[in-house]
């Protein structure tokens, strides 16, 4: 009746991961009551939950990137003390426990931390910047969205029912196959990564097709932010790369569940390709997350340093040329497998070679900078902090470029040093960079600068304390993911990078402060004119937060830094822009379709997790029955009306000409 | 999304729309379709084309069979007007001759790696 | 603001604009700049950007074919178990049906309510003969012990032929719901925009089909 799934699925016997369920489960459930208590369930669902509105699904992808940043941290933490503790000795955590916290590690910090981060400031930025109102396709952001959730969920199910797998965060075979993982943690993961795959396909295409099909009138593409650029190239790589998962993932599937042999040890099957298929995905995928990031680092070093972005052609040239290299490079995750040296020689030059442009971007924000007018806010430390690490971080991997060095260094902790190296300083620094610049835009006020700062110096240093250790104890032959280990020179080194990662929580509990000391006293801090940094693209010409609609009118782009160039002759002329002529509004409804299709997708994913196939059945006719109902509606939109469009709109400008007679001094 | 329609000339088109060539189109595709796929099939057995070239032109009649599709059915031409769906192609193109070219090519250096005993159970 | 200029404009010069001296206002000259485009545009093109997706998966899908072709675990090889006869009537329905779907499609756009319902069902028919041929030709080689469980090879090519065989059933019932649409709403907007969706997608199985029979089942069967 219920498949697999018994009483023994709950770890009664195992104490952490009882009592973090335990943990979890009332945290989870008083959030819920809380919430329910108060009131609040009507107007989450209205304005959040069936919201199609790409503001708030952007915010909703960030708000889960962080939530499970702190779950993805707790193994961090897990694992740093096991390692500092586990020198002749066997530690806290057992090595069937560990393996699992490693691999749920790796899978949710990229899976649910920054691939949500980076999608969720995309959402949130690109149509803004492109001067429209929407994504080409609301609904289907929204349906992408809770695809993500239901992943998210079934993953944390696997905290206290069942397991997780414990083959890494990319489950090779023949470890992955049935006859070494016999039990339910690697369906866990490929049913949560394929459910949260399909949202990220279609986050892909809609966000390509907003970029190519959806802007302002005259923004042509040599006009487009660079944000919008990087955003473009990420998505082309989704769409490109995600099928690869999909499909690989899909093979492993049929392995496991009906006996197929696409990687089985015996009867033809071939594990290597396994990895060669999953790193054909997987190194686009490092890209995919790292180019959003670039981007918001074009828009904030150039806002902060008062200048436009040094050599915008190059920029774009370079975005591009990121984004078709990163497709012939995949081979240098496995030089090992034994491929040989020809086939080594030229992947290992080829990935030498994608590092040259992102050298050309990181001399545009230099160039930037000089001659500017710097302002020292905690977007652009973030992003000074980024240019140093990541080229520290982008360094080391080219050292493991060259194949007889990687032989040495594969798999070892110089590895996981280089990666950590240029995610964190790359993709995290990002993403905490773009969070506090476009925080005021999303909520109306900004965050304050005093606990941001010290968040970010605990951040930094403790990166470096808890990773430069890492590659020291590579270099001195310390292999990755070890649970325990008896030599006696790696210990010291390990202590030290415990107390990395104790500041880096400490950064983190400075970010949890500053969230909530920032909304506790937001009055003092409120955006009142919706450009708090004295920008240059197009967000900034809205109010913060912006309307439904985004623009009452949209904008007639005339160049570069669309923006800027309405600021500056309003501030010349010292009048705002003549009152445009407003016309009615259609407005995408809010639909469920999202949540509902989701709640089905999280059945389906569950029961054939636990082989209960009756289960299965009912989850996917109701999510193909939600569609089917969703695709019936006639009503798809509602419409504002022309004076309501004006009155919101006047309030805006109202505003704006407070701020005229000086250009105000930005803090 | 919006009720504003563009001032000028909008000339992008979607693939696929724009059939207003009519019935003749269609059967000009089916036909130049049936006589490709007829071919493939013919030479097949190495008896009309010399055996080794056979793949050869199996791959260009299928190639040429997909442009067909692509021409008559899905009426994607190399007008100004289908730029952006040309260049997706192209794209999606590359993305296919990159990975199925580059896993052949790895693979089939791994396999050769591999001991002789292993290489003869199963693979290349 | 915006001067009203021939669409002439552009020709052949800068149609991307990637010189810098542009102060005019906004022309549209095809290429997004004459604001958002139309709904059909868009939805147009977002499924083409679907299909490549899916195109790319098919290609990861080959790509496994193409390794384990020959892995065959001492079972039998695609010269014991192909059957082209049966090929070629699976490839001619697959064919007449996409030439159907077009005749649909021309319907459509003449609004003839009747011819557009009459030419879905003879492709959802054809579509069907397809799925039936397949699913015999797939139950008689596991009855015949070459089922995927049989090697590395045999895995390939159902997971393959049959992932085609699964958007096939999946257009099936995307069919089915269009008809049902076409049925109760008529010529919508929205209704038409999901036909164009749909022989988009049809037509792409074809081009996927081609494919599948050339690679696995006539260079399959090559002495």
């Amino acid at each position: 009746m219920l498949g697999k799934l018994s009483w023994a699925a709950i770890p009664f016997n195992e104490p952490i991961p009882l009592i973090v369920s335990i943990i979890m489960v009332l945290s989870v459930v008083g959030l819920l009551a809380f919430v329910a208590l108060k009131g609040w369930v009507p107007y989450l669902w209205r304005e959040w939950i069936t919201s199609v509105d790409h503001k708030r699904v952007g915010v909703m992808y960030c708000l889960l990137a962080l939530v499970m940043l702190l779950r993805g941290f707790s193994d961090a933490i897990m694992m740093r003390s096991q390692q500092a503790l586990a020198y002749n000795a066997p530690g806290y955590l057992p090595p069937d426990h560990y393996n699992q916290v490693f691999s749920a590690h790796g899978t949710i910090m990229i899976f649910f931390v920054a691939m949500p981060f980076v999608v969720g400031l995309m959402n949130f930025v690109v149509p803004l910047q492109l001067g429209v109102r929407d994504v080409a396709f609301p609904t289907l952001n929204s349906v992408s969205f809770w695809m993500t959730a239901s992943g998210m969920l079934l993953i944390n199910l696997s905290l206290f029912i069942g397991n997780f797998a414990r083959t890494g965060w990319l489950p090779y075979p023949p470890l992955s196959e049935l006859a070494f993982s016999p039990d339910v943690g690697v369906d866990y993961y490929l049913w949560s990564l394929q459910i949260s795959g399909i949202g990220t396909l279609l986050s892909g295409v809609n966000l390509v097709t907003t970029i190519l099909k959806v802007r302002a009138p005259g923004m042509s593409y040599m006009r487009m932010p660079v944000f919008c650029w990087t955003s473009l190239a990420s998505n082309l790589l989704i769409v490109a790369a995600f099928p690869i998962l999909t499909a690989t993932l899909a093979m492993l599937i049929l392995d496991r569940y009906l006996g197929f042999h696409f990687f089985t040890n015996d009867l033809g099957g071939n594990p290597m390709m396994f990895v060669n298929l999953i790193w054909a995905w997987g190194h686009p995928e490092v890209y995919i997350l790292i180019l959003p990031a670039f981007g918001v680092f074009s828009e904030v070093i150039s806002t902060f340093s008062s200048k436009p972005l040094f050599g915008y052609r190059s920029m774009v040239a370079a975005t591009m040329a990121i984004c078709v290299l990163s497709f012939m490079v995949w081979l240098h995750h496995f030089f090992t497998m034994g491929a040989g040296a020809d086939v080594n020689a030229v992947f290992g030059v080829a990935t030498m070679i994608i590092a040259v442009p992102t050298g050309v971007k990181i001399f545009n924000w230099l160039f930037t900078m000089y001659g500017g007018r710097v302002r020292f806010s905690v977007p652009m430390l973030w992003s000074l902090a980024f240019m140093v690490t990541f080229v520290i971080g982008g360094m080391t991997g080219v050292l493991m470029a060259v194949p007889p060095a990687d032989f040495v260094l594969h798999n070892s902790l110089f590895l996981v040093a280089h990666f950590h190296n240029v995610i964190i300083g790359g993709v995290l620094f990002g993403a905490f960079a773009g969070y506090t610049y476009w925080f005021p835009k999303a909520f109306g006020f900004t965050l304050d600068e005093r606990l941001g700062k010290a968040a970010f110096w605990c951040w930094l240093i403790g990166f470096y304390v808890a990773f430069m250790p890492l590659y020291v104890l590579g270099l001195m032959g310390m292999t990755r993911r070890m649970q325990h280990y008896d030599v006696a020179q790696w210990h010291p080194w390990l202590i030290v990078a415990a107390f990395g990662a104790a500041i880096i929580a400490l950064g983190i509990g400075f970010q949890i402060a500053q969230l909530a000391w920032s909304i506790r006293t937001r009055d003092r801090r409120r955006d009142l004119t919706g450009d708090p940094w004295d920008g240059r693209s197009l967000e900034w010409a809205t109010s913060s937060p912006p309307p439904i609609f985004n623009f009452a009118v949209l904008p007639d782009v005339h160049g570069e830094e669309a923006y800027w160039h309405i600021k500056e002759r309003a501030l010349g002329d010292q009048a705002m822009p003549d009152e445009p002529s407003y016309g009615e509004i259609e407005i995408p409804r809010n639909t469920p379709t999202g949540i509902i299709t989701a709640f089905f997708a999280t059945i389906c994913g569950f029961a054939l997790i636990w082989h209960i196939w009756w289960m299965v059945l009912l989850g996917f006719a109701g999510a193909f029955a939600t569609f089917v109902l969703f695709a019936w509606r006639d009503n798809a939109e509602f419409v504002i009306g022309a004076a309501e469009v004006g009155r919101i709109d006047r309030e805006r400008r109202a505003a704006r000409a407070i701020r005229l007679p000086t250009r105000e001094q930005i803090a | 999304m919006t009720s504003e329609t563009p001032a000028t000339l909008e000339e992008d088109t979607a693939p696929g729309g724009e059939a207003s060539s009519g019935i003749g189109g269609y059967l000009l595709g089916l036909g130049l379709a049936a006589g490709l796929t007829w071919l493939s099939f013919a030479i097949a057995d190495g008896n009309i084309v010399w055996g080794p070239g056979v793949p050869a032109a199996l791959l260009a009649f299928a190639v040429a069979q997909m442009g067909v599709h692509l021409v008559f059915f899905l009426h994607i031409t190399t007008g100004p007007e289908h730029t952006n769906n040309v260049l997706a192609l192209v794209f999606g193109i590359l993305i296919v001759a990159l990975v199925l070219g580059g896993s052949l090519w790895i693979m089939s250096h791994l396999n050769l790696m591999m001991p002789d005993q292993m290489r003869m159970d199963g693979g290349f | 603001m915006s001067a009203a200029t021939t669409a002439a404009v552009h020709s052949g010069s800068d149609p991307y604009k990637i010189g810098h001296s542009d102060e005019q206002a906004s022309q549209s000259t095809g290429h997004g700049e004459g604001g958002p485009a139309s709904k059909r545009v868009v939805v147009g093109f977002g499924f083409w950007i679907f299909l490549l997706s899916d195109i790319v998966m098919f290609a990861a899908f080959f790509a496994a074919y193409a390794v384990l072709a020959s892995a065959t675990a001492g079972g039998p090889g695609p010269r014991q178990l192909f059957d082209l006869r049966n090929v070629q009537i699976e490839t001619a329905c697959l064919l007449l049906s996409s030439f159907s779907c077009g005749l649909a499609t021309i319907a459509a756009e003449r609004r003839h309510r009747v011819t557009t319902q009459v030419w879905l069902i003879v492709t959802g028919l054809l579509g069907a003969c397809f799925l039936g041929l397949e699913l015999r030709e797939f139950s008689t080689m596991i009855g015949e012990g070459a089922g995927p469980q049989r090697s590395g090879f045999l895995s390939a090519f159902f997971a393959l032929v049959g992932c085609h065989g699964v958007h096939v059933t999946a257009g099936l019932l995307w069919l089915g719901t269009m008809m049902a649409q076409l049925w109760f709403k008529g010529f919508k907007p929205h209704v038409l925009r999901r036909l164009l969706c749909f022989s988009l997608f049809w037509h792409a199985l074809d081009i996927i089909w081609v494919a599948l029979f050339t690679v696995v089942y006539i260079l399959g069967v090559r002495p």
